[in-house]
């Protein structure tokens, strides 16, 4: 059993190596474009709101506590605190959710979403290139676009588990998908650590 | 020709469950790898008439066959469906996936259901660029270049990138299952240093599909939503690089090449080891060098851009990379040739193949070193040197590896033989159709004829000439099996578990074998090709 | 038997809970730190505190503290080739205002 626990993490493990790749194309768009237009890169930042941003990294970090502490159920056989547990990162995942929803409502009415409705003003009076901001925005959205996607089907797999557990599914023989839900939910976790201060707190000077 | 129908009556993985059922909700990594030889024969006949169209255009130097932007879907469709659709998933996902649980003594790969995923991803992924190349096409270049790709096409890109999104998953599905089964699943006994070198080779392009794939996935969503969205990364509009959408779509698809050739020279190591009776000389040198290309090949992506604007130092720092990577490919062809001195060989069809690998691979390789200076890349670059180049190391090299494959692992995977007089005749004609095709190429390149171009200068003609005639005997050297391995269904002389005498744990199963593979999990005492201690005894010919 | 009970080595909830009091703190040092102006030092101290914070993600919460060899091989590989990406594709950015044709 041992064994075949050992296999199955291996091979999320490996699944998360893609998911390194696949999120690490677009930090090397966000690098290069970065250092090619700070500017632009700082005056998009200053739209977001940090103390969102913030709220939204502790959120996750307490959802990861609790989704380690759910896995540390299934290892020594709680199954009523293990499901407690992960009901809590649930809740955690949505709030997270909600509050990007609210940020993400936001910049769209602001017509910071890039494409012919895209608007920032006092770009130019700061010798900033207005176009320049689009591709911060670009990869604002794509970033924490993907993120959130990932977020979604994270909830959906801890809820899943929580399913599968309630009837009675995992045992300290057997709970090799929780570990390998929580590998999950931490590596979404992990993407948010660095898009946090990526996106969010360029420079001094920004928005709250 | 013998023709009384003989039939298998064993039990085996072949008639243990009948109905459409069974085979699509199956989880035997044989049955599988069947559903894959399948949709992966109907994607190559796909390429190859899309290829029979470019080569009836270029006929004449006038662009009177078709209009130039259907050209330039012809160009694209025959790239897209040979690369994703063919070479990359073609050896591993059909050989690798039934071979490579036999050849470590397990029941199964490691994650049977993800292998089945694999291949409904494969299918789904197919029917999306299929359909859009129906409905409209695309006339991007299988590069899908920005800003024409993401602004300027009036062709189904999205439906195409998405398709293609898809069967990366397919790969990565597969590639993650191999390293897994690999590093876990070996019978007792069986140390890394007693693999067959089909399985080294396989493990290092998993490890390429893992790392590389999801970067082409990344890079293809961003185009389609800069297509969809206008969220604008690559568009020089905002400022945007269309050398950064380059940059990410060639650190896959270059690492892609080594997936594609890996399986194929493992193909040719178990092959020339058992058609000369010998060990392969220098096994942990081969073994590494698969290692080395894998990661090597991660380190030159650049030589794709040489002339499309990077920086002059980064040029020079890809150009250097590009000749190592080259070493690595020199040590396996020294080692199999050396395997072969002395050796006691025998001229059965897959040895046939596995030679013309081994010399066209060559000659491939070698014009993919002179492309890596930059002095020669900037005269021949989007010339048809390039053109001649990779077709050589694909079609050549790769497509050989696989018909080998085929033909060596034939009887394992049906019990029946193929006809080996009608296999060498067709070994025969894909050798001269190829060398026909492709070597005027060079010339052409060389001469400066364009690729990607329906007519052209009117000197140009005889060798364009020569190449459409040299493909139309390639077409017949790859329809012939088509017919004779669907005859020797029925027909075939059966096999033994081990008509070619070979080493290797795949060869002591019945063929074709149980579900379960192995009556008792096998216990490896012996070195790899072992073949001095293997009797020697007639090599079963099928007629 | 040993090697069993090694690998299913049951974290005890302080552990947890310490880890988790350091990643608050961390963000809360990587939000104060933002506001004080230190230049091109922001990035880097910023880069340098997400990725203590994602080490401790990584060791602790996903276990790789405790895991095979292999694995902490698997994930040093995947960072070692998104680092060739990002490296080997800034050969290109970075040198590329250095060579100027005749006149320019």
């Amino acid at each position: 059993m041992d064994q075949q626990r050992e296999t199955s993490t291996f091979g999320m493990w490996l699944f998360l190596v893609t998911e390194i790749m696949f999120f690490g194309g677009l930090f090397c768009a966000y690098l290069i474009y970065r250092a090619t237009y700070y500017e632009a890169f700082v005056a998009g930042s200053q739209t977001m709101n940090i103390w969102l941003g913030a709220t939204n990294t502790a959120v996750l970090i307490c959802s990861s506590l609790t989704m380690a502490l759910g896995v540390r159920c299934a290892q020594i056989d709680r199954k009523k605190m293990m499901i407690i547990l992960l009901l809590i990162t649930m809740l955690f995942g949505l709030a997270f959710l909600g509050i990007k929803a609210i940020e993400y409502h936001e910049h769209w009415t602001n017509h910071q979403f890039p494409g012919p409705n895209f608007q920032f003003e006092g770009a130019e009076a700061a010798g900033i290139n207005p176009q320049n901001i689009q591709i911060y925005f670009s990869l604002y959205w794509a970033m924490t676009g993907l993120h959130a996607l990932h977020m979604v089907i994270g909830v959906g797999l801890v809820l899943w588990i929580v399913i599968a557990g309630a009837r009675g599914r995992y045992s300290p023989d057997y709970y090799a998908p929780v570990e390998n839900v929580g590998l999950y939910w931490h590596f979404v976790d992990l993407v948010w650590i660095y898009l946090f201060p990526l996106l969010y707190l360029i420079s001094k000077k920004h928005g709250g | 020709m013998a023709t009384a129908v003989q039939t298998v009556e064993r039990e085996n993985y072949l008639n243990a469950g009948y109905g459409l059922k069974s085979w699509l909700l199956t989880v035997d990594h044989k049955r599988i790898a069947i559903l894959y030889l399948i949709s992966i024969t109907a994607m190559f006949f796909v390429g190859g008439f899309f290829a029979m169209l470019i080569r009836l255009e270029l006929l004449t130097p006038a662009g009177d066959l078709v209009s130039s932007d259907t050209y330039n879907k012809l160009f694209t469709m025959h790239g897209i469906t040979m690369v994703f659709f063919f070479l990359i998933p073609s050896v591993p996902a059909v050989l690798g996936n039934f071979v490579i649980p036999l050849m470590v003594g397990a029941k199964d790969l490691a994650f049977p259901r993800l292998n089945l995923l694999s291949w409904y991803l494969y299918m789904i992924g197919a029917t999306f660029a299929l359909v859009s190349m129906i409905s409209g096409g695309i006339d991007t270049g299988w590069t899908f270049y920005t800003p024409f790709s993401t602004t300027y096409s009036h062709t189904n890109v999205v439906g195409t990138a998405l398709g293609i999104f898809i069967v990366g998953f397919s790969s990565i599905f597969t590639g993650l299952n191999f390293i897994v089964t690999i590093h876990r699943m070996r019978a007792p006994g069986l140390t890394w240093t007693r693999l067959p070198l089909f399985c080294w080779s396989n493990y290092a392009a998993s490890l390429i599909m893992v790392l590389g794939t999801p970067v082409i996935a990344i890079t293809l969503l961003l185009v389609a939503l800069e297509r969809l969205f206008h969220i604008g990364v690559f568009n020089p509009a905002l400022g945007g690089d269309p050398l950064l959408f380059q940059h990410l779509f060639w650190f896959y698809s270059h690492p892609a090449v080594y997936i594609m050739i890996l399986p194929g020279m493992g193909v040719i190591s178990e092959i020339v080891t058992c058609f000369s009776r010998k060990r392969v000389f220098g096994y942990e040198f081969v073994a590494l060098a698969s290692i080395a290309i894998a990661v090597l090949g991660f380190l030159v992506w650049a030589h794709h851009m040489f002339v499309a604007g990077i920086s002059v130092y980064a040029a020079l720092v890809f150009s250097l990379l590009s000749y190592l990577v080259a070493i690595p490919s020199a040590v396996k062809v020294f080692n199999w040739t050396a395997t072969l001195y002395k050796g006691s060989i025998r001229y059965n069809t897959p040895m046939l193949y596995a030679f013309g690998f081994i010399g066209l691979f060559t000659v491939g390789g070698l014009t993919g070193v002179f492309l890596a200076s930059l002095a020669i890349d900037v005269h021949v670059t989007d010339t048809y040197f390039v053109v001649a180049h990779f077709h050589y190391v694909m079609v050549g090299g790769m497509v050989m590896a696989y018909m080998a494959g085929l033909h060596f692992w034939w009887p394992k995977i049906t019990g029946r033989m193929y006809p080996e007089g009608w296999a060498k005749l067709s070994a025969l004609l894909v050798f001269v159709g190829f060398n026909l095709t492709f070597f005027p190429q060079f010339v052409l390149g060389y001469m400066g004829m364009p690729r990607r171009y329906h007519a052209y200068p009117p000197e140009f003609q005889v060798l364009n000439v020569l190449s459409t005639a040299g493909a139309s005997v390639l077409a017949v050297g790859y329809v012939l099996p088509m017919i004779y391995f669907v005859w020797s269904l029925r027909y075939g002389k059966l096999a033994g578990p081990n008509p070619w005498n070979a080493v290797g744990l795949e060869w002591m199963t019945p063929s074709p074998p149980p579900t379960h593979n192995f009556d008792e999990t096998p216990v490896v005492t012996w070195e790899a090709y072992d073949y001095e201690h293997q009797p020697e005894e007639e090599v079963a010919v099928g007629h | 038997m040993a090697l069993e009970e090694h690998r299913q080595h049951v974290i005890p909830v302080g552990i947890y809970v310490g880890i988790w009091a350091i990643l608050m703190f961390l963000t809360g040092l990587t939000v104060f730190v933002s506001f004080i102006e230190l230049h091109d030092w922001n990035i880097v101290l910023a880069l340098v505190i997400a990725t203590i914070k994602a080490t401790l993600v990584v060791l602790f919460f996903m276990h790789l503290y405790y895991s095979t060899k292999l694995t902490k091989v698997t994930v040093i590989a995947a960072l070692f080739f998104l680092f060739l990406l990002l490296a080997l594709s800034m050969t290109d950015y970075l040198t590329r205002g250095w060579m100027t044709s005749p006149g320019h």
